[in-house]
């Protein structure tokens, strides 16, 4: 009897390893897999480089610890803040002004039901990164908010905030590219391979 | 048809639902210690708290509030005791005081999640609300001592 609940003590345990070890079968990328190609990977690259230094991507993603404004990228009015969670702090958080959808009129508030910065663990900045230190941002995980490829490339082409960009409300300028074009540069820039520029690359 | 509850009080609004909630407060329910300053989210004097957030009630659409609880300055506290209020009245904080409704309001957001502000944690909290008599340094000497009385207070 001692022997039989041994053995089947040590048939469970076996097998709880063998659970805990189990690889998880390979999933299919989500995105296409084109031949590897750093040249044509680069050069998408930089043009998604463009649309996220543009100011309707990187007033938001800036250096410090306030948002930017305007196509100058100056420092929020207000002395607003990032705060832990990326929304604001005390009596300036980012919905108090910034409602779900953009207050019509010039210098009004945009808004998104999303609003605000990337969380101070977080910071995702974009301003002041060369090309480089950009896409090797992005790719990392531990840097661009824990995203694989796909999910990288689910957010730029689909996330409402990002979205946001090209509906930015009145007054405000375009990022340079439509957003379609800009999926589909962000898809090639991945499937070609996901390189970085090189150091020179401005 | 759309139901505000304002300082425990239910008020059922049949307006536009992209009527700001400022006009409501001030023009249909007929509390006007709030104050129209800007109307662009530029100034503060509309503050009031929308589930206890100091939102500007001067570009917060009324639908946005559908359900939802304000509290204006006439809600801050039963009998204009709220340490703000006393704090404010011991240093004399306003001059001109149309901008002041609005300051208490934000102010009460900072004390409630931070009950020992810095400096610098009132300039974080309190850059948003303008005053035009430029009473800053009594906000902050107020603020501070509000922090004080709440403490004492806690304490009893």
């Amino acid at each position: 009897m001692r022997k039989l609940i041994v053995i089947t003590g040590i048939l469970f345990i076996g097998g709880l390893i063998t659970v805990a070890f189990r690889t998880e079968p390979a999933k299919p990328a989500s995105y296409p897999i084109l031949a590897k190609d750093s040249i044509g990977s680069v050069k998408a690259f930089m043009s998604v480089y463009k649309v996220l230094m543009s100011s309707r991507c990187m007033n938001c993603h800036p250096a410090g610890e306030s948002p930017l404004q305007g196509d100058d990228n100056h420092i929020h009015t207000m002395n607003v803040k990032r705060g832990v969670d990326g929304k604001g702090l005390y009596a300036a958080r980012c919905s108090n002004c910034h409602q779900a959808e953009n207050t019509t009129g010039l210098h009004m508030p945009p808004g998104n039901p999303k609003w605000g910065l990337p969380p101070s663990n977080m910071r995702m900045v974009f301003q002041g990164r060369t090309p480089r230190q950009l896409a090797l941002q992005l790719l990392d995980p531990k840097q661009n908010g824990g995203r694989t490829k796909a999910q990288l490339i689910d957010h730029m082409a689909k996330d409402d905030l990002v979205g946001w960009a090209w509906h930015p409300g009145d007054g405000r300028t375009l990022p340079p590219m439509s957003r379609p074009a800009f999926a589909a540069q962000v898809r090639l820039w991945i499937a070609k391979g996901a390189f970085a520029p090189s150091a020179k690359a401005k | 048809m759309i139901t505000i509850t304002v300082n425990g009080q239910r008020h059922d609004i049949n307006g536009d639902p992209n009527m700001p909630l400022l006009w409501a407060i001030r023009d249909i329910i007929g509390l006007t210690g709030t104050k129209y300053g800007c109307g662009a989210a530029q100034c503060g004097a509309c503050t009031v708290h929308l589930n206890g957030e100091a939102v500007r009630s001067c570009i917060t659409k009324i639908s946005r509030a559908d359900g939802q609880h304000v509290v204006t300055i006439e809600g801050l506290s039963a009998n204009n005791d709220h340490p703000l209020q006393q704090a404010w009245n011991e240093v004399n904080v306003p001059q001109c005081g149309y901008c002041q409704s609005g300051q208490l309001m934000s102010a009460a957001v900072l004390l409630r999640e931070n009950p020992n502000p810095t400096d610098q944690d009132i300039d974080d909290a309190m850059s948003g609300n303008i005053c035009r008599c430029g009473t800053y340094q009594r906000i902050r000497a107020a603020i501070h001592k509000a922090a004080d009385m709440q403490r004492e207070g806690a304490k009893i």
